[in-house]
């Protein structure tokens, strides 16, 4: 089964998701500031805090945009050419 | 005591291999899938254990020693958004493929989306000759362990033999099964081991806060990026971690999966295991000016095994150095089998060998093949001077330019043979022109203007990819229908 069109706005609003994650990696207003937060420089602290935060994006991910699809084809694919 | 420890851990890994010999179904596809069994949590810890070698603990702690906390945005966190998305994109679907097809590795999918054994045979060569680099990342930091935390009593040339032959013997019995176990064993101790010498040495150092003053005062410089890593560099570096979607082992780890939801673990989970791994790695490397403010070039490469050295108890040093060990051993056992199988299957079997040759002298023949490259990179080692980070990221260029293949080759039916064969050839020319170029050139970028060279063989390998295959014949109605349902 395709990712039902009721789904179709969330999943590409995680697409979008994904690649805004992408442009915020480059952090370059924090490119020469040593200040220290959370016991690291913040430039360091930025991209620990990033790395949760795109756990949680997949975590959204494989919640709301499977493609379970693809899994019930391999299967039907796989017996069908078992019994071939 | 610390080469005791190591050796009981050697023992120890070696058991697991053997261990798993036992469950043997005696097939191909037992040998080198582990007959598609292998759930979530297995996946993941074999994904990121062989993912994560001697460049994400070493390298990258000798790295950001030479650069600062930069490293940390420059690798980790592009590896957390990249290489989740790779599996979830390309790696779901290779596997849905592969289990309705039955393939066993990456040169059968190429091979027969794109009805071409030329293609299949060129993607062996290359794939081949870009693991080389990759398999001399963990010899080098194997030598390396074993000499720093000997005293230098045991010379380097003994860690890469011993590593190399440690991992020979469990893979040969073990096959993927084995290996599957040996890394999700390896990759527990070297995350647990990990974040222990971290806490340990910081403690022994006075605390993160004093000790990040020291090397302040010292080296200001390694609090920021600055002009050590522009953004450019950083923009562009986002594409090394796409190799992942080209590693002959990791596709060899997708295809293994029981079913396509024990993918869901590894997505989430990768970006917090590589926190896990890259926070201690980085931050020691930086912490190693504390004691160690002179270090250069390759030198550089043992911060953190000078660091376990002067700070920890000799029994916790076993300890830290045999975590060191899992994280190379973890790596270079699935390339090791990934090699084996492709040879055997891709070439021996496709080739018509194995009707003069028996099933045992087929196994013999991939084995001896894996001693041949083994050796090679073997002797590479006792002559290569060179920085594990940079030479991780000349191999993981070549694999990140192949990407656009891969990604062609799943979602865009009308690519083509010719159009993938060019794209490949492409890459080669590129990958060596600028190899050549920079390998001898620390943090080197094309023409200084820090892009990575990866980015220049990602765009032309891409649009290669599309130019040639819009203009050349269309793949078969048969193969599109196969492998696009």
């Amino acid at each position: 089964m395709r990712a039902s069109s009721a789904k179709k706005p969330l999943q590409l609003l995680l697409y979008a998701g994904l690649v805004l994650a992408a442009v915020l990696r480059l952090d370059l207003w924090l490119w020469t500031d040593p200040t220290r937060v959370l016991g690291l420089p913040v430039g360091m602290t930025y991209h620990v805090v990033y790395c949760l935060a795109v756990a949680g994006l997949m975590w959204l991910l494989i919640r709301h945009a499977w493609p379970t699809h693809l899994s019930v084809e391999a299967e039907r694919g796989e017996q069908r050419e078992d019994a071939e | 005591m610390t080469l005791l420890i190591i050796a009981l851990y050697l023992v120890a890994v070696l058991s697991i291999g053997l261990l798993s010999h036992r469950l043997f179904r005696g097939t191909g596809e037992d040998y080198f899938v582990a007959t598609r069994t292998i759930g979530p949590f297995v996946l993941l810890m074999s994904l990121f254990g062989t993912h994560m070698t001697a460049f994400s603990i070493l390298g990258a702690s000798g790295e950001a020693h030479r650069v600062g906390v930069g490293v940390f945005a420059l690798m980790a966190s592009s590896s957390a958004l990249t290489a989740p998305l790779v599996f979830y994109f390309v790696g779901t679907r290779l596997w849905a493929i592969g289990k309705r097809m039955g393939f066993l590795t990456q040169v059968q999918f190429f091979r027969a989306r794109f009805e071409s054994d030329g293609l299949g045979l060129l993607l062996f060569i290359v794939l081949v000759a870009l693991v080389i680099p990759y398999l001399l990342i963990g010899v080098l930091g194997g030598g390396l362990t074993l000499t720093q935390i000997s005293g230098g009593q045991v010379p380097s040339w003994v860690g890469g033999l011993v590593i190399s032959a440690a991992v020979l013997t469990y893979v040969t019995f073990g096959g993927l099964r084995g290996t599957a176990w040996a890394n999700t064993f390896q990759t527990l101790v070297f995350m647990t081991l990990g974040a222990t010498t971290f806490f340990y040495i910081v403690h022994q150092l006075g605390g993160l806060g004093a000790a990040l003053d020291h090397v302040e005062a010292i080296r200001p410089d390694l609090m920021i990026r600055g002009d050590a890593i522009p953004p450019l560099k950083v923009v562009t570096y986002t594409l090394i971690p796409l190799s992942a979607g080209m590693f002959p082992h990791l596709f060899m780890h997708w295809l293994s999966a029981r079913r396509m939801e024990a993918f869901r673990l590894p997505i989430v989970a990768y970006p917090i295991c590589v926190l896990i791994v890259w926070v201690p790695s980085v931050l020691l490397g930086i912490l190693g000016h504390v004691d160690f403010p002179d270090l250069q070039g390759p030198a550089a490469n043992s911060v953190l095994i000078r660091m376990i050295e002067t700070h920890a108890p000799d029994v916790l040093a076993g300890l830290l150095a045999a975590g060191v060990f899992a994280a190379v051993m973890s790596s270079l056992d699935s390339q090791v089998l990934a090699l084996g199988t492709m040879f055997t299957q891709d070439i021996v079997q496709h080739y018509g060998f194995r009707d003069r040759m028996s099933e045992r002298h087929q196994v013999l023949a991939g084995r001896l093949f894996v001693i041949g490259i083994l050796t090679v990179t073997y002797l590479l080692s006792l002559v290569a001077k060179t920085s594990i980070f940079s030479l991780a990221v000349w191999s993981f260029t070549g694999f990140a330019s192949l990407f656009p293949i891969a990604l062609a080759a799943v979602f865009w039916k009308r690519s083509t043979k010719a159009g993938a064969v060019a794209a490949v050839l492409t890459v080669a020319a590129l990958w060596l022109y600028f190899f050549l170029d920079g390998w001898q050139v620390p943090g080197y970028t094309v023409g200084g203007s820090g892009v990575m060279p990866v980015a220049v063989l990602f765009l032309a390998s891409s649009v290669v990819m599309v130019g040639v295959s819009l203009v050349t014949r269309p793949p078969s109605e048969e193969v599109v229908a196969r492998f696009f349902k």
